[in-house]
């Protein structure tokens, strides 16, 4: 989050405090990881817009990237005796015993993006997460419906290597195009979710295939990587978009403009709308008792050209990415 | 033996060979070039352009090491004045852009030279804290995001031309030729190998070691923001979280890899700058074959280790000494 978005928010959670909480109102402690990516920044002002569209009082700690805070915001929400806690782990492990202390409250704990280790399972209420295994078929699928039965040179940019979600929207995808024979991955190599990488690497992609001639579609794990490749397909005198078909992960909003342009073809979104879901479950959970199952999947919505990409870029570049 | 003990540069060049020869081998049109929107285009010029920001850094972090010192922050500086460009590009001229990003490097470069020289604390402890804090000062100009622009002179300066050659590297040749002009062409090389080789009998033979030690530690950081500014301009982005990320390690071993001691002292601007082409070859050749990425940090480290014992004359001494006992055995 931004120095700027952190005082708001602070200033916009002392406001709620200190206006008395009206009858069945809702009082959610959501402790956030903190500024890593631009995709963080947004989730934390979507969970905004959707507690206010709920009406929901959501009080956001923001952990600066370490296990400790977020462990004491935790207890600090308790001693509060919040409605709810809302937890996006900054890592898998050490969260048996605060989540116990939850527990004990009675307070139920939903966790956000990311899952903790399986052994603190019955901790939390549930948990909402992307699957990007998922994320990886459904871009592999696009591809497979777009180029029919035309044989289709692929080259894959990979995410950082040793990232889980590099190697499961890497798994996806090759399962979901192993089933058309006519697409080959040709080439694979890693760009480190960054745009410079996706340049450079796709730079050396061209090359190694014939001026970029034995290309047929590019897929990046990330949009990223994505821009920094339709930048090099473009230096290279190549249109991404018509000669080279583009499908990446994310759906951050330069891609939505690469995509107005015609450079790019499809992108499959990470929904930063992850408190929307815990919100409902949360609230059916609260009036009807109604247990939510273990795990809650987002969708993995895939975005193209016809879906009006400009009207999208706008919506989404103020969220924060 | 001494026939293989090294000339100065000779083991570089003979590396630099030996890589190109195998880059060849694992993608035969590494050495085509054509001409691509009065541009030239292949992979020698990516290894060229790819290779100007560690090039760049070089050719500051060689004159700080060379001083004894060493320089942590450049990736962090880089990231600075990266972000200060974008921020500015769009509303602003070039040569506004420029000035203000180049005067963020020269302050950069101050405070680490202020801290080493003035306050005479250790480089590497010195240059961390601009290395840690930077990295966030950038990410609170951008806040947080990837600031994009698209003012046409400053994309130039990433991904323009002339006489078909890269604008960047056009620059760090520029920039090699001057450094080298202002520390070759008169006694100041000299006097910042003296303060590297022993900066008290230096400052006893009346060497303003000190001024050496802060200008050294401010060219730096005009080099970093420099190199920060064209990878701006390459991705037509700012990207604080990841521009320069690690560099400030590619450009210490370019310098060694050029032959300079971390030690201080006698120093080589083109072997340093050589030293950056050789690890872009090899960074290059490495994408181009088609391994998996789980084997490119192998592969480099593998090769440095071969071009660092090519250089060490301990080890030439050793394979000497197996040689000649295999000729007196035979």
């Amino acid at each position: 989050m931004t120095p700027k978005a952190l005082f708001a928010a602070s200033a916009m959670a002392a406001l709620l405090l200190a206006l008395p909480a009206s009858a069945g109102q809702l009082t959610i402690g959501f402790s956030q990881i903190g500024s890593e990516s631009g995709w963080r920044a947004a989730e934390t002002s979507v969970s905004k817009q959707e507690a206010a569209k709920r009406q929901v009082n959501l009080k956001i700690a923001d952990a600066q990237q370490k296990q400790e805070n977020q462990i004491k915001a935790i207890r600090s929400f308790i001693a509060q005796n919040v409605d709810a806690i809302f937890l996006a782990p900054v890592v898998s492990t050490g969260w048996d015993s605060v989540l116990k202390e939850a527990k004990e409250a009675k307070i139920p704990v939903v966790l956000l993006d990311r899952d903790i280790d399986p052994s603190g399972k019955e901790l939390y209420l549930t948990a909402v997460t992307s699957d990007s295994v998922h994320e990886g078929a459904v871009a592999g699928e696009w591809l497979a419906k777009t180029v029919g039965e035309k044989a289709c040179n692929v080259v894959e940019l990979q995410g950082t290597v040793g990232a889980s979600v590099a190697a499961n929207r890497k798994k996806g995808f090759d399962t979901a195009v192993a089933k058309h024979p006519n697409l080959k991955v040709v080439r694979s190599q890693t760009g480190d979710f960054t745009r410079a990488k996706g340049k450079e690497v796709m730079e050396s992609f061209i090359k190694a295939e014939g001026g970029g001639k034995n290309i047929c579609a590019v897929y990046a794990h990330n949009d990223d990587m994505m821009v920094g490749a339709i930048q090099a397909m473009k230096e290279a005198g190549l249109k991404p978009g018509k000669e080279i078909l583009t499908v990446s992960i994310d759906a951050v909003p330069d891609i939505f403009k690469a995509m107005a342009a015609g450079e790019a073809n499809a992108t499959v979104e990470l929904t930063p709308n992850m408190a929307g879901p815990a919100l409902d479950a949360i609230a059916a959970f609260k009036d009807k008792g109604t247990v939510p199952p273990k795990w809650i999947q987002t969708e993995s919505k895939l975005y193209t050209a016809a879906d009006d990409p400009q009207k999208i870029y706008d919506s989404k570049k103020g969220l924060g990415y | 033996m001494t026939a293989l003990l090294p000339r100065r540069g000779l083991a570089q060049i003979l590396a630099l060979i030996v890589i190109l020869a195998v880059d060849r081998v694992v993608s035969p049109q590494f050495f085509d070039l054509r001409l691509q929107d009065g541009r030239l285009f292949g992979s020698l010029i990516d290894v060229l352009n790819r290779g100007t920001p560690v090039a760049l850094l070089s050719l500051g972090m060689v004159l700080v090491i060379a001083t004894r010192g060493i320089d942590l922050s450049v990736g962090a500086v880089m990231a600075i004045c990266g972000a200060i460009a974008a921020s500015l590009a769009d509303s602003h001229g070039l040569p506004v852009v420029l000035a203000a990003a180049l005067g963020a490097g020269l302050v950069c470069g101050l405070w680490n030279g202020f801290l080493v020289a003035v306050l005479g604390m250790q480089p590497i402890v010195a240059t961390l804290i601009l290395m840690v804090a930077g990295r966030g000062i950038a990410q609170l100009i951008t806040e947080g995001r990837i600031v994009t622009f698209s003012s046409p002179d400053l994309v130039w300066l990433g991904n323009g031309s002339v006489l078909g050659l890269p604008v960047p590297v056009v620059i760090a040749l520029g920039m090699l030729i001057l450094t080298g002009a202002v520390v070759r062409g008169s006694a100041l090389g000299l006097l910042i190998e003296a303060t590297g080789g022993n900066a008290r009998a230096s400052e006893l033979a009346g060497v303003g070691t000190r001024a050496m030690i802060l200008a050294v530690y401010v060219w730096c950081g005009v080099c970093a923001a420099l190199a920060g500014v064209i990878a701006a301009a390459d991705i037509m982005g700012a990207d604080a979280n990841n521009a320069g990320l690690w560099l400030e390690l590619d450009a210490i071993l370019a310098v060694v890899i050029g032959g300079t001691s971390l030690f201080g002292g006698r120093f080589s601007l083109v072997l340093a700058v050589l030293g950056a082409l050789i690890i872009q070859t090899m960074n290059t050749g490495i994408l181009l074959s088609g391994y998996p990425p789980e084997f490119n940090l192998l592969v480099k480290a593998v090769v440095v280790l071969a071009v660092l014992l090519l250089q060490s004359p301990k080890f030439s001494g050793l394979a000497g000494i197996a040689a000649r006992l295999r000729r007196t055995k035979a």
